[in-house]
């Protein structure tokens, strides 16, 4: 056995894909994974049952895309699908990712791997690819299941179109909760323990869903005072700004693009004056249409994505790495 | 030692953080089969140097080569070639021996027909075959640094280095670990690299040990010859134990020609002297009616010779809190070895 030459070792591709297996195996196995599971179905279920008891109100205002209007719907304490799935993304995102580094790190076994020859970045993006696996099939999963459920409780077959939607609305969200799996794992690369990489997270989760859309508002306001409303323009100059401020955030990026897209109705994504809107034909928007409107979302959510994988990337690369400290 | 014969070759490397140089300048050559002992205290440099050889953290200066191949452009090469077992190696709790074995053999490109096969074969050889299906999480320090040692073999590696592995471990073990350790170089041919601040452990199984205070290498060689250097330097020191040990036997032997220090030590007086003294002091001894029980010239063993360079090291940098430090690492690895 001495003598014998190690053939073959991997090339580039083989360590990540012998690092993505494990990781994969590891998320599937592990308790942590299954919580997560569990909680996204009760509200996933939670949420259906709101939608079905709220549905028939929606019905009367308009009996098309009812299928959609299962993941829009929300009942009279229960929000719907989708901000339940814009509010709890982050954490599946969190869950996955906030310890894939340090953990390694602080078990020794982290040195054990970047000895082995491979490239360093196989380690961060096999985390990340299969945290992502995990997500796409978590998403896809949940909405197939909310889909059937729905199918089967109202007996109302949803059209092409809608199906076309609905699979749209599962790749931004897939996309939106990659976010917060990069922020994680850059966090993870950040901080020493795991503790204070997942509280980071949930601090910047916090900012985004909460405390963004004040700020924004306040900033806007600022700019352009509306209180003794001089003109149309500053109004205009207003909104836009406070909504451009918001975009910022992916959380507000994620509920503003999935509602155009399971909402036909809507029309524009930003303000309009009614000057504009005359002679207008109400009507739904086309689905190529719905898509070009939030086309802009998706590169922008994206973009967030990958700078902050680039980011934890970065630093990855040139960190040290040494045991016992 | 011929060049063409050395595996590891070290010219000028150096790495500084900050201001501070980790390593500096370092020049060494270790051959194939060779055991090779890297000796220090805690943060000499021997990690940092470690890190280096495996292209993990770049060097500000130098280069280093392992069996042709640069350590600093080519670091996916050396690997396949270097198996390390690092300080305070860790598995994932969550998967057994084996399944941890199994993943370094796919990373390391293994076939899948060779990896059970080779993965027996290594248990076997570290004594783990029994734990084998046991989580990692159930290991105690022992079991996890032999297989630690079939981690690092699942490469079939022509180096090895291995960081302090000798930390925590009780002396049954670090028994059966020397002797693997032994074996790993007459048997397997292979060359290996032990870094440590435990001297007892190194000196039974090092054939060469490089000396590493601050960044330098400041004393290399084989055992022996490191011991004769200081006795060439003029540095001796002998153990002595008499009864009565009073005053007026201290006072005679402060007389002698040659003596420069007179200190207890753990089983007598410590008598420290330019020149070799041992026959004055028995002669003393005995002719005054004194019984002497023991006498014995120390500075052959490891023990003196990691000492009195320290001191000399001490001495150059000027640096008291420095040799306090180092005096009391000393002490503790005395302790640790017998």
């Amino acid at each position: 056995m001495a003598n014998r030459e190690t053939k073959g070792a991997g090339s580039k591709s083989s360590g990540l894909m012998v690092l993505y297996r494990k990781e994969m195996a590891d998320h599937m196995h592990s308790k942590r994974f299954l919580i997560i599971l569990l909680l996204i179905l009760i509200t996933s279920l939670a949420s259906l049952y709101g939608a079905l008891s709220g549905i028939q109100e929606a019905v009367k205002d308009s009996s098309d895309f009812i299928f959609l209007k299962l993941f829009t719907t929300s009942g009279k304490s229960i929000p719907s699908f989708v901000s339940f799935i814009g509010l709890l993304g982050p954490f599946v995102g969190l869950t996955l990712g906030f310890d894939a580094i340090n953990n390694e790190r602080n078990g020794g076994t982290l040195n054990r791997l970047v000895s082995q020859p491979i490239y360093r970045d196989a380690v961060i993006n096999g985390k990340f690819l299969a945290g992502y696996t995990v997500i796409v099939i978590m998403v896809f999963s949940m909405g197939i299941l909310i889909g059937t459920a729905g199918l089967v409780s109202t007996g109302i077959a949803p059209s092409g179109e809608e199906l076309v939607r609905l699979f749209v609305f599962l790749i931004y969200t897939t996309v939106y909760i990659a976010f917060w799996l990069a922020l994680s794992i850059l966090f993870s690369v950040l901080c020493k323990h795991a503790a204070t990489s997942a509280l980071s997270v949930i601090a910047v989760w916090l900012f985004f869903a909460i405390f963004m859309g004040l700020l924004a508002g306040i900033i806007a306001n600022g700019l352009f005072p509306t209180e003794n409303a001089t003109s149309m323009q500053t109004v205009m100059q207003n909104y836009t700004w406070n909504q451009n401020l918001n975009r910022l955030s992916p959380y507000y990026l994620y509920s503003e693009a999935v509602s155009t897209i399971l909402n036909p109705s809507v029309r524009t994504v930003s303000v309009i004056t009614v000057n504009q809107l005359s002679g207008a034909v109400a009507g739904y928007l086309p689905l190529g249409q719905s898509l070009l409107l939030v086309w802009p979302h998706l590169v922008w959510l994206l973009a967030l994505t990958m700078i902050v994988f680039a980011i934890s990337y970065v630093c990855f690369m040139r960190q040290e790495i040494r045991s016992g400290q | 030692m011929a060049d063409n014969q050395a595996i590891i070759q070290i010219n000028g490397l150096t790495k500084k953080y900050g201001e501070k140089a980790a390593v500096n300048q370092l020049n060494l050559s270790v051959a194939r089969g060779e055991v090779f002992g890297l000796l220090g205290p805690n943060g000499a440099g021997k990690t940092t140097t470690t890190l280096m050889l495996l292209g993990l953290t770049e060097p500000n200066g130098g280069t280093a080569f392992i069996d042709g191949k640069d350590c600093t452009r080519n670091p996916i090469e050396v690997k396949r070639i270097v198996g390390y077992l690092p300080d305070n190696v860790g598995f994932y709790p969550d998967m057994t021996g084996r399944e941890n074995l199994r993943f370094t053999g796919r990373l390391n490109g293994v076939g899948e027909h060779e990896l059970e096969e080779r993965i027996d074969q290594l248990l076997e050889r570290v004594g783990m075959t029994a734990a084998a299906d046991q989580k990692t999480a159930t290991y105690s320090k022992g079991m996890k640094q032999r297989l630690g040692i079939a981690d690092v073999l699942m490469k079939d590696p022509q180096v090895i280095i291995l960081d302090e592995p000798t930390n925590g471990i009780d002396p049954e073990g670090m028994h059966e670990l020397l002797l693997l350790i032994r074996e790993l170089a007459d048997k397997d041919k292979r060359t290996i690299m032990i870094s440590s601040h435990q001297l007892y452990q190194i000196q039974q199984v090092c054939d060469r040990v490089g000396i590493f205070v601050q960044g330098n290498l400041i004393a290399c060689g084989r055992i022996e010859e490191l011991g004769k250097q200081i006795l060439k330097d003029g540095y001796y020191r002998l153990e002595m134990k008499a009864e009565p040990e009073d005053e007026r036997l201290r006072e005679l032997i402060r007389g002698v020609y040659g003596v420069e220090e007179i200190g207890d030590g753990p089983e007598g007086m410590i008598i420290r002297s330019n020149q070799d003294i041992r026959e004055q002091i028995s002669r003393i001894v005995v002719l005054n009616g004194y019984k002497l029980l023991h006498l014995r010239q120390c500075g052959q063993d490891l023990d003196e010779i990691y000492r009195r360079y320290f001191e000399k090291a001490g001495q150059n940098n000027g640096d008291n809190r420095n040799k306090k430090k180092i005096r009391k690492i000393m002490s503790l690895g005395r302790q640790d070895g017998e």
